[in-house]
Parts: structure tokens; sequence; C-alpha cells
């Protein structure tokens, strides 16, 4: 019903988004992964994960972006999101469909339910990443694919979680990594699209007990590689939330299918 | 579930054989109700109370209540920067906005609200582990909460003690290391017996990029962290958190109760207060108690209660007795003691006087060139005083003073000495044997113990004793070795002053 709705707001959208510059994505070529959580078939084993070549958004969506969503998308305007799908907290800092193009309309948008960043997705032809495809994307430093055993690329993620969230975000924009993509780290969290999923990933046929990463040392035992603490914390504030969560620094981007590939 | 089960079969089964009505004498009215648990004392009573909550080193008052309560804790967790040490900075993950996090006080068999409140300005998901909680995960399943939410659960406080509480958030090790941990006290109904002074004391190790004290803002190293390699070891949160005009303070005479904890993540503590001795502890937070402890120890993730009277005023130091932590990392706080001095109970320094120790360096080489003297058949009387000088300083002058002079009425003196001049054998006879009893030199009664100075060989006696003859107006002459070895064969009995 939603769906067909949004179709037909198809032309309102391209109407609505013609002053805001195009979504710019790139492609990722997916692969061979070793993920933080185990993808074995049994609990807690490790096994490599393939991913299927993707194209990511090199930025997370702007506040620029979502406002001319929500112009052309009013059910998702704050006040008119039913509360199943946005908590009270929804776009409480902005943006507004009324709002005037600002100084911070570069900064990413936040304060944004699971199911509105689904929504904005969809309607611009495209779906929120999987934890794989985000893990595999953040993986990346400059120069290199993987640079997860550099300890200059763990320091930068705990730098940024060192910083209180109080602090006015920056606009999106950071320096691009080999892929061309900017700002997967030190900016915000990122929805993906299965985070609710992500303490059974590996093992949901096993019945494995999704309490696991949640307290105390179980965490650790489960993970396949204790460096990748910082990836962990991440997942731990992601399996934290529920869709119609909204917090402060919890921003999104996203994905689709890399030409020829299957959806 | 299945040991629950058993033990609430177990406690109705005591129930019958009468042993519960001692429990549950205190709450005489629910008898009927009959509790599983010893410490369940059936539903709460009364109107809903708020607990009041304080930042360290306070304590909450005491509870002076006799029934089980419906009690509220609102505790809401904080990330923000503060001072780790002067001009240091580092960003805190606290429960409540302090490290430690706020001390929490309910009594036995109340219910507990218990309402966890991740503040919407934070970045992480947290929860909390109450080792005070019967229940898995001690509330932390319960209680898992995303930045701007709030989590509620209750648990019924069913073991008295004073417990740790901390966050178990993936990875724990790192949420507790910066900071997220506190103490619950759980009153026993009775309550605790009056103390002058409660306070708050937790332990903790930090881990930071930089060396220690080293300045400006500094992150978290997890790899110092798994390493255990600490760089701050600190009581509450920052160097200087309890030093200076933040000490703690108590009067002489009064008593002091010290809720210590350790929330660690990685180091136990070997708790001691320099110059006291604890009265009583409640060691590991347990029901026991030891009396008369210097020091306790405290398990990562524990607490003890640590209760002394204060009797001499003064600064008395905090310490991991793990010393270097204390001086290099930053473990030092201090309780400051004011009031009147009691010099029955310490008298404060009473004598300064030199102590070289036996053959103190450089004292040696007149005892070497002497050796070498007597080896050679050239040892000279100035050889022989000077040998006995240096001799004389390590071993003789810390009771017969440099000067000869001795302490009158309690250490002889050697200058112009008529004992000692009197019989020159009977004085050879003095370092070899010691003397005992009483004796009068130059008209001052003594009556006192020397030992026997079995550790001089008869060179260095015969140097002392011609270093002493000629020395401090005394009247000359000269000791050789052979006259020692000849005096050491008459006879081992002690010198007794009796016989003479």
């Amino acid at each position: 019903m939603r769906r067909a709705r949004s179709r037909a707001l198809a032309i309102a959208l391209a109407t609505a988004c013609a002053s805001a510059p195009a979504a710019d994505y790139v492609r990722l070529p997916g692969g061979e992964f070793a993920s933080v959580l185990p993808q074995g078939a049994t609990p807690g084993s490790s096994a490599v994960a393939r991913i299927a070549p993707f194209e990511l958004r090199t930025t997370p969506v702007t506040r620029a972006e979502f406002r001319a969503f929500l112009v052309a998308h009013p059910e998702w305007r704050r006040g008119q999101a039913p509360a199943v799908f946005a908590d009270a907290a929804y776009l409480a800092d902005g943006p507004a469909a009324d709002d005037r193009p600002g100084a911070a309309d570069a900064r990413p948008v936040t304060g944004v339910s699971w199911f509105a960043a689904q929504a904005f997705c969809e309607a611009e032809g495209g779906r929120l990443p999987t934890w794989l495809e985000w893990e595999v994307a953040a993986a990346a430093d400059a120069t290199r694919a993987d640079a997860r055993s550099d300890p200059a690329w763990r320091q930068r993620i705990l730098a940024w979680y060192a910083q209180p969230a109080t602090a006015t975000l920056r606009d999106v924009g950071g320096p691009p990594d080999m892929h061309g993509v900017r700002d997967l780290h030190g900016l915000v969290w990122e929805w993906v699209d299965d985070f609710n999923a992500l303490f059974v990933a590996g093992d949901s046929r096993t019945q494995g007990d999704p309490d696991t990463l949640r307290f105390c040392g179980a965490g650790a035992i489960s993970m396949a590689d204790r460096d990748n603490y910082a990836v962990l914390m991440r997942i731990a504030l992601l399996s934290s939330l529920s869709a119609p969560d909204t917090l402060r620094a919890l921003g999104f981007r996203c994905a689709r299918p890399a030409p020829g590939e299957a959806r | 579930m299945g040991l629950q089960s058993f033990r609430g079969a177990l406690h109705r089964t005591r129930a019958f054989l009468g042993l519960a009505a001692v429990a549950f004498a205190t709450a005489p009215a629910l008898a009927a109700n009959a509790p599983a648990h010893a410490g369940d004392f059936g539903p709460p009573r009364g109107q809903t109370i708020h607990a009041v909550l304080t930042s360290p080193p306070l304590v909450p008052p005491p509870i002076h209540r006799d029934y089980p309560a419906h009690v509220i804790v609102d505790l809401e967790v904080v990330e923000k920067q503060m001072q780790i040490s002067e001009g240091v900075n580092y960003t805190f993950w606290t429960f409540g906005g302090t490290v430690p996090g706020s001390f929490i006080r309910v009594r036995q068999g109340d219910t507990v609200e218990f309402h966890l409140k991740n503040d919407p300005g934070n970045k992480m998901a947290h929860n909390i582990d109450l080792h005070g909680v019967t229940g898995p995960g001690g509330g932390a399943a319960s209680s898992f909460t995303a930045p701007g939410h709030e989590s509620k659960f209750t648990f019924k406080a069913l073991n008295e003690g004073i417990y740790v509480y901390h966050c178990a958030t993936a990875p724990v090790g790192m949420h507790i290391a910066n900071g997220m941990y506190g103490l619950i006290l759980v009153e026993p109904p009775q309550g605790m017996p009056k103390v002058d002074h409660e306070y708050y004391v937790m332990q903790g190790d930090f881990y930071t990029g930089g060396k220690y004290r080293e300045k400006g803002d500094q992150p978290f190293d997890m790899e110092k962290a798994i390493d255990e390699r600490p760089t701050y070891v600190l009581f509450n949160g920052a160097e200087g958190a309890l030093t200076g005009d933040k000490a703690l303070k108590a009067k002489v005479g009064e008593t002091v109760r010290l809720f210590v904890g350790n929330g660690g993540p990685n180091l136990v503590s070997s708790f001691h207060v320099i110059g006291a001795i604890f009265d009583e502890v409640r060691f590991e937070g347990g029901t026991n108690i030891q009396k008369n402890v210097q020091t306790t120890l405290i398990p990562a993730g524990g607490a003890a209660i640590a209760k002394f009277r204060t009797r001499v005023p003064g600064s008395y130091v905090m310490v991991d007795h793990s010393i270097f932590r204390a001086f290099n990392k930053g473990a030092l706080a201090i309780l400051k003691v004011e009031g009147q001095e009691d010099k029955t109970i310490y008298s404060g320094k009473e004598l300064d006087s030199v102590y070289l120790g036996d053959r103190a360096r450089p004292n040696l080489d007149a005892v070497a060139r002497a050796t070498d003297a007597a080896r050679q058949g050239t040892l000279s009387l100035q050889d022989q005083v000077k040998a006995g000088e240096a001799l004389f300083t390590g071993t003789c002058s810390v009771c017969h003073q440099a000067t000869g002079a001795g302490i009158p009425g309690v250490f002889p003196p050697l200058a112009k000495s008529d004992y000692l001049a009197a019989d020159l054998q009977r004085s050879i006879g003095i370092p070899l044997r010691g003397l005992t009893g009483k004796i009068t030199v130059n008209g001052t009664a003594y009556d006192s113990v020397m030992p026997p100075m079995s550790q001089l060989n008869d060179d260095e006696v015969a140097n002392i004793l011609t270093f002493v003859l000629n020395s401090w107006g005394n009247p000359g002459g000269r000791v050789s070795a052979d006259d020692v070895k000849k005096a050491r064969g008459q006879g081992t009995a002690p010198v007794a002053a009796a016989a003479h």
C-alpha cells in the first residue's frame, strides 16, 4: 500500500529533488570478508562471508536531502509519521519540510527511525545496506580495502567514541577512502537493514542465545577477532535499538545492488 | 530455575522446622505468608520511597525503617569529559555523572524498582549489572538502554551487604575502565551500628594513550587494558579526588566507616590506611567480621566495609599497598583527623640521632688500613685510634653517643669514666661478654643491659678500646688483639655487675 503510494509520488519526488544534488553512489566489489560477527554454520564458529558487489552512497544522507524527502512525502513529517514507525523524538532537531535552506543543510540528518530511513532509501531507488555491506565498506582506509589490522584505523574509531555526542555535527564530506566513500567513521552511527538480527547473525538457524553480546564477558567469547572491539561497540549500539527509535547521533546512508547483480 | 525452586523447597522445609521464626522475627505480621527466602520479608509496605543517591565520597543517610518498602532508584548514565589528573582530560562514562557512580542504599527485603536512564547526549548504549541482584545478568539483560531511552526492572534485595554495580555492555572491560561502576548497600533489617562518619571510596584502574600525567585529551588504550598495564590507579576516579581540600575528615575519638569498592577492571586492591588499623572489616563485603586488620584485599568487582576509631590527629594516607600504584599511578587518598594529641598513644619524634649502621662506608677505609698494618706488624697507636673511632661510630655511639657522654641514667658515659679506668681487664671483658645489672659510673647509678658484641673480632675490640682510652679526657693506653684474645679465653659468663 505504502509502496504503491511512494511510486505514485515518484514524479513529485523528482520535482522536489531537482534543487538538491543527485545522490552519489559508488560501486564496491564485495567479495570474501571476515566479519567481526561469527558467520559460521554453528554458533560462535567463524567462516568467511561472501558479499555480492553493491553500490553505496558516498556520504550519509544530509538534512537538505531529507527535507526534500519530507516535502515529497508528508506522511514522514514529524507529527505525521505514526508512532509505531517513529518515536516521540523523531526529527526533534529538524529538519522540517518548510525549513528554509540554511547553514546546517550539509550536516547528516539524525533523529530518524529505521522505518523512515528505509522509506527514504526506497524513494531514492535503494535500500539500507546490510550489516555485512556496511562492515566491509568501513574496513577500508585511504589505500587499502581492509585496513582493520592497522592500529591507526582502530584509533580513528576510538577517537570518535571519546568525543561527547553533544558536540555539533560537522558537514558530511570527510576524506574519501579507496572506494570514494566518506564518513563511515567519525561522524554518526548509521542504521543498517538487519540491525535487529546482529546478535543472531550466522546462527539464527541454531537458536543461539540472542542475549549473548548483551552482558558480561559472553560477548567477547563469540567475537571472531578480539581486536575489533571498536566495531563491536557499533554493533552493541545498533542492537540496543528498536526500529521506531531515534538517536541524536544516529543517521543513515543508502545502498543499492550493483548493475547486473540480482536485487 | 531448578536451583531456585530447590532452594524454595528447602526454605519451606526450614519454615516447617520453625527455624524461619527466628529469621522473620522482625516481620511477625508476615509469618502467615511464609516467604521462600531468608531475606524476603514479604511484599513491600508503606509509601513508595525514592532512594536518596549520593555522589562520592558521601553516603546516603542510614535507613531506620523496620518494614520492607517499594523503593525507586533513578540512575542516569552520563558520558562526559573530566580531569583524570591535573591538566589531563578523559572522557568518562558514568552512573550519575561521577566516578564511581552514585551510592545506592536500600534495606534488605526492599523491592527495588530500578530506572536506568541513558542521557540523550550520550553516544553509547549501556546497561547495569548489580551484584546485589539475584537474577540472570544482575539486571543487565533487562536494562540494555539506547541513548535517550529509559529501562525499568524490579528486584527484591534478598541478601544484605555491600555490592558493586557496573555496566556490562560489550566490550565490558572498556565500559568499566571508563568509570562505569559504583556501590549499592543493602542494609540488614536491624540497620548498622551508628558511627560518626561514613565515606564512599572506590578504586579503579585507567588506561590512557599517553603516559602518566601526560597533559591534554587522553584516549582510552585497549592494548594497555588487555595487557593489564594501567596508566592510573585511582581512588574516586581522579588524582587528587580525596586529597587537599577534598580530603576525608574526622575528629579524634570518632568512628569512621569506609565503604571501599574496587571497580577494576583488572587489578585487585591491597587497601591500607597508613597509620591506622581497621578495628573491624567486613571483608569481601560478606557477613564475617575480621578484627585488627592492617591491609584488606578487595577483589576487582568486590567491596569491603572497614571500621576504625581515630585516636591520634594527623593525615592518614589511604593507599593500594601494591605501593608503586600509590606513588606512581595516583592511588592515594587522605583522611584528615583533627583534635588533641595523645602522647601516650603516639609521641611524635622523641630522638633524632645519627645511625650509620655497622661499618657503613666510608668508615671501612680506616678499619681496612688497620687490618693491613696489623698483618704487616706495623700497627701504630694512631691506626688503632682511627679504626676504633670508625667502629665506635658504627657500633657503640648509638647508646654511648658520639661524644662518649652516654645518656645519664640510661647509658653510662665512656668519657672520663671512673668505672672504665678502674679496671682495664674488666673493661676489655665488657664488649666481649656484655654487662647486665647495677653499676655506678661517675656517681650516677645505672641498671640496664648491654649485650655481648660478639660480631666484633679481636682486632676490632682492641681498636675500639684503644680509641676510647685515648679520647674525651680518658687516661690513654693501648689494648692489643692479643690482650683481647686472652680476655676472651678467660671465662664465658657475661660480666655481672653484682660481682663487683
